[in-house]
């Protein structure tokens, strides 16, 4: 169920290659413009031209955070999309098809077939051009005027020439009238929202967010579904002064970037688990050098290669672990596109302040996905703090640049300024940093540097900001989850209350440090606790027993690849109620 | 370059502590001739960023008295290069063995010289893996028995000369530590050259690899210049390269002017230092960035 007055879902179904991310994008450009909210999901594979990919937009005058559980229009560009989707199709329901090329499976579940003959409409062998047929009928369908979409039409084509705008309004006309005298639109047509609002992917409000933050060095390689980020850093490279670089490998990559942020500034990389694997020696140098440095994982189903295009929450324990010895890092996972963007000049505040590593786990469903965003709400003024940073030349003597002091931060000078010449290194070290690994072992200067990079962490905590529970303080439920399941956790809460079944929900978005002592404040009074993520062994339940020692009651958990839909959720708590299972795994009915 | 008309000593760049390297070793040439380079060319020691991988003579920095970072073994060509597009206005010299630059390191051996960044890289070769004790090398001779290879190592080494040329350095000199006068020189040659230089320095591991030691290189070294050797020339470069018998030529085997790295990117090319600029985004900046998400 959608928290708004006007809820609506399409999906576009072809093969790659079909061109369905043109249609997808002037209809999202149509919605946010008029003012309403948008989230965009695309089920795609790892394959240039054919496979099936399946693009779901459900449009809102409330945020949407998910794509929700039903679709009201399905538009099918090839046969394949109409046999595996039809099935899903009920009474009220729309499918809008080429009449000419594709036909009805025999699964009719009650929707209205909208046949177009787009041939006869079009006057034209291009074969993308039932597309533009197709955009007429759905906007007639939809009610959405004809100048609306006829503005956004122009407004894709004009760089192409009046003549390719001119052929494209003429079949969108097409397709628009003859749907117009054969097919009852739907009763519903989107109202228009307070103002225009922007739209953005995960990936966009992460590279967003780091160039707010002041990022002037990115190095990548690519990587789905991270590679957005890149694409971002360097289309606006020139325009921000960012040097960006795609280089030999991820270990080139993460190396690179711990060397420009010693240079003194700000530095990010972003892979998925596979490269971050490679990165992870990396993150242990900057650890031990002190020097702040930002990698951001964007999880796909593993492991190894694993499923490239799907999503997955399955990269926690790596993430924890990344990199050998016994040491500190910051973890954050934040909840949605918008919050990603927030995440990020915040994490690095924090990893300047500290002089330590952070990793920022996203993964393909927020990353991939597209969303509604009020340009308001898009702060590219962050507040900027580098902590004890030394970048100006001195006379004084005696610079010790990992001096013990009592929070464990020791002022960091950036090479090149005179009075504070050092040598960084990743064999422990003395505070002068003499190397005390080889020639001079030493156990009690070990042991202070030790407790010196730890007692660093004690402080970080008291900077962010403990999860809050959201719905009513007592509830028979309580649901929990972490990162990007945020969106259809809060649906399905809001779904389950409706129906009778209290539900309130605590989302985790700070993974180190971890706030266990407020966590326990809620779970500890919870009369059954439900935790929801994205892959089959249960990583956060298992982190937050081995930092709580407390097991929850329940656990919802998908692993096939595709995001939770809501419902999913809703009929996992019912199930838990009902004394079914103690472990729900939800079945995929959409096959993509 | 040189800031100031203080005239600074080969002294005045001894690090913190002494080498640890046993006696005898290749390594404290090279640490000689680098510190008579770069106080010969006027530097002074927070102009130089002295970057190092893992290994003997990796532990170059910290005897160095210059900015250093002594980081992850293989990987001190890619700290460098991340160090030198922060702050292209330093020195950057990049120190470390054969296994730290040839064999862990490889894919950025290959990768920083197509680039050409302007860093000067000076291996030493020793052909044996010394801090571990004695193992094959990626430089070790055909048959060589080590630790790892007690029956002969039957792979073909890498030679760094001419894999340097093919994958596009700009400025290719191999030198043989026991001669520190040369390698100063060398030195001075590959840090005054604009783009990527690489000096393999033959630096002989008195303690495990008993076979390319001072006597061997000594009865064999001989210049370039000496024979008369056209630096333009790669083709010919490469042959005098591949010889590996009672001559081994030292020496600037090819040089070539190319556009550096920073000279070819235009962030880099439109301003001072990335480390020193202003952070955050100003308005026309942000603006053009939520304009494009409309």
């Amino acid at each position: 169920m959608g928290l708004g007055t006007y809820d609506f879902a399409l999906a576009i179904g072809g093969e790659a290659g079909q061109g369905i991310a043109t249609p997808g994008d002037i209809l999202a450009r149509i919605i946010v413009r008029r003012g309403l909210h948008l989230c965009t999901y695309n089920a795609y594979q790892s394959i240039i031209r054919g496979g099936h990919i399946f693009l779901t937009m459900r449009i809102s005058d409330a945020e949407v955070q998910n794509h929700g559980d039903q679709l009201d229009l399905l538009l099918c560009l090839n046969q394949d999309t109409m046999d595996r989707h039809q099935r899903l199709m009920g009474p009220g329901s729309r499918i809008v098809y080429n009449s000419d090329a594709i036909n009805p499976s025999s699964e009719d579940k009650g929707a209205d077939l909208c046949g177009l003959p787009v041939g006869e409409l079009a006057q034209s062998r291009n074969r993308l051009v039932q597309n533009t047929v197709a955009m007429g009928a759905v906007a007639s369908l939809m009610g959405i005027d004809f100048s609306v979409l006829e503005e956004s039409l122009a407004l894709r084509f004009q760089r192409q020439g009046q003549e390719m705008v001119d052929q494209n309004t003429t079949v969108a006309r097409a397709g628009f009238d003859y749907t117009q005298e054969h097919y009852r639109p739907f009763d519903q047509s989107p109202p228009v929202g307070e103002k225009p609002l922007a739209f953005w992917s995960g990936n966009d409000a992460l590279a967003m967010g780091g160039a707010a933050a002041g990022v002037k060095f990115y190095a990548a390689y690519p990587m789905s579904p991270a590679s957005g980020v890149l694409h971002w850093m360097a289309n606006n490279a020139r325009n921000l002064g960012i040097m960006v670089r795609q280089v030999e490998d991820e270990i080139a990559v993460a190396n690179m970037v711990v060397g420009a942020a010693h240079a003194g500034t700000r530095s990010l990389c972003a892979t998925s688990g596979g490269g971050f694997a490679l990165m992870t020696e990396a993150v242990g140098a900057a650890a031990m050098m002190e020097i702040p440095v930002v990698f951001i994982n964007v999880q796909r189903a593993g492991p190894s290669t694993g499923v490239p295009t799907k999503t997955e929450q399955g990269d926690l324990w790596q993430v924890l672990g990344a990199s050998q010895g016994d040491f500190e890092r910051i973890i954050v996972t934040p909840l949605d596109s918008l919050d990603a963007f927030n995440t990020m000049p915040e994490v690095f505040n924090l990893t300047d302040k500290y002089q330590c590593p952070a990793i920022v786990i996203s993964d393909l469903y927020i990353s991939e996905g597209r969303f509604s965003v009020d340009p308001d709400k898009i702060n590219l003024h962050p507040n900027i703090d580098r902590g004890a940073l030394i970048t100006e030349s001195s006379t004084t003597d005696g610079y010790l640049r990992y001096k013990d002091t009592e929070s464990g931060i020791s002022p960091r000078a950036i090479p090149g300024i005179e009075g504070y010449v050092h040598v960084v290194a990743t064999d422990e070290h003395d505070e002068d940093s003499t190397l005390i690994s080889d020639e001079f072992t030493n156990p009690h200067k070990r042991r202070m540097m030790v407790e010196k990079r730890a007692r660093k962490f004690e402080a970080v905590i008291h900077d962010i900001a403990p999860p809050v529970l959201a719905g009513p303080a007592e509830a028979d439920v309580t649901l929990v989850g972490w990162g990007s399941t945020n969106g259809m956790i809060v649906e399905a809460a809001a779904a389950l209350n409706a129906a009778g079944i209290s539900t309130n929900h605590l989302q985790i978005k700070w993974m180190v440090p971890f706030h266990g002592e407020q966590i326990m404040d809620v779970l500890s009074k919870a009369k059954r606790t439900i935790i929801v993520e994205n892959n089959y062994s249960g990583q956060f339940a298992r982190y937050l027993r081995s930092e709580t020692g407390f097991a929850a009651d329940g656990h919802i958990r998908k692993y096939d690849g595709e995001p939770f839909m809501p419902h999913h959720i809703v009929d996992g708590v019912k199930a838990h109620i009902g004394g079914t299972t103690t472990k729900y795994v939800p079945y995929q009915e959409v096959t993509v | 370059m040189a800031t100031t008309a203080i005239n600074l000593t080969p002294r005045d760049f001894k690090g913190k502590s002494d080498p640890d390297w046993c006696p005898g070793c290749g390594d404290f040439g090279v640490l000689n001739a680098l510190q008579r380079a770069v106080a010969g060319l006027g530097f002074r020691p927070h102009e130089i960023l002295a970057v190092s991988g893992i290994g003997c003579s990796s532990n170059l920095p910290g005897y160095f008295n210059a900015y250093g970072m002594h980081t992850l073994h293989g990987r001190s060509l890619a700290m460098a290069t991340g160090a030198k597009m922060a702050n292209h206005e330093l020195k950057v010299i990049v120190t470390g063995g054969d296994g730290d630059g040839y064999g862990i390191g490889g894919n950025h051996f290959t990768h920083t010289a197509r680039r050409n960044t302007d860093l000067t890289y000076i291996v030493m070769n020793n052909q044996i893996y010394g801090l571990t004790t004695g193992q094959v090398s990626p430089t070790s001779s055909l048959g060589m028995t080590t630790k790892s290879t007690p029956f002969g190592s039957v792979e073909q080494p890498i030679n760094p000369i001419t894999s340097a040329i093919m994958n596009g350095a700009t400025f290719v000199a191999r030198a043989y530590s026991g001669d520190v006068r040369h390698l100063t020189d060398l030195i001075q040659q590959g840090i005054n050259h604009k783009g990527f230089s690489i000096i393999d320095v033959f630096s002989p591991c008195v303690t495990f690899n008993l076979v390319n030691n001072h006597d061997f290189f000594k009865e064999r070294v001989r210049k370039l210049e000496d024979d008369g050797h056209d630096t333009a020339d790669w083709k010919t470069a490469c042959e005098k390269a591949m010889l590996f018998g009672d001559t081994i030529y030292t020496g600037v085997f090819f040089e070539k002017e190319r556009a550096t790295l920073e000279q070819a990117e235009p962030v880099l090319r439109e301003g001072g230092p990335l480390a020193t600029r202003e952070l955050g985004l100003d308005n026309e900046q942000a603006q053009k960035i939520i304009d494009r998400m409309m």
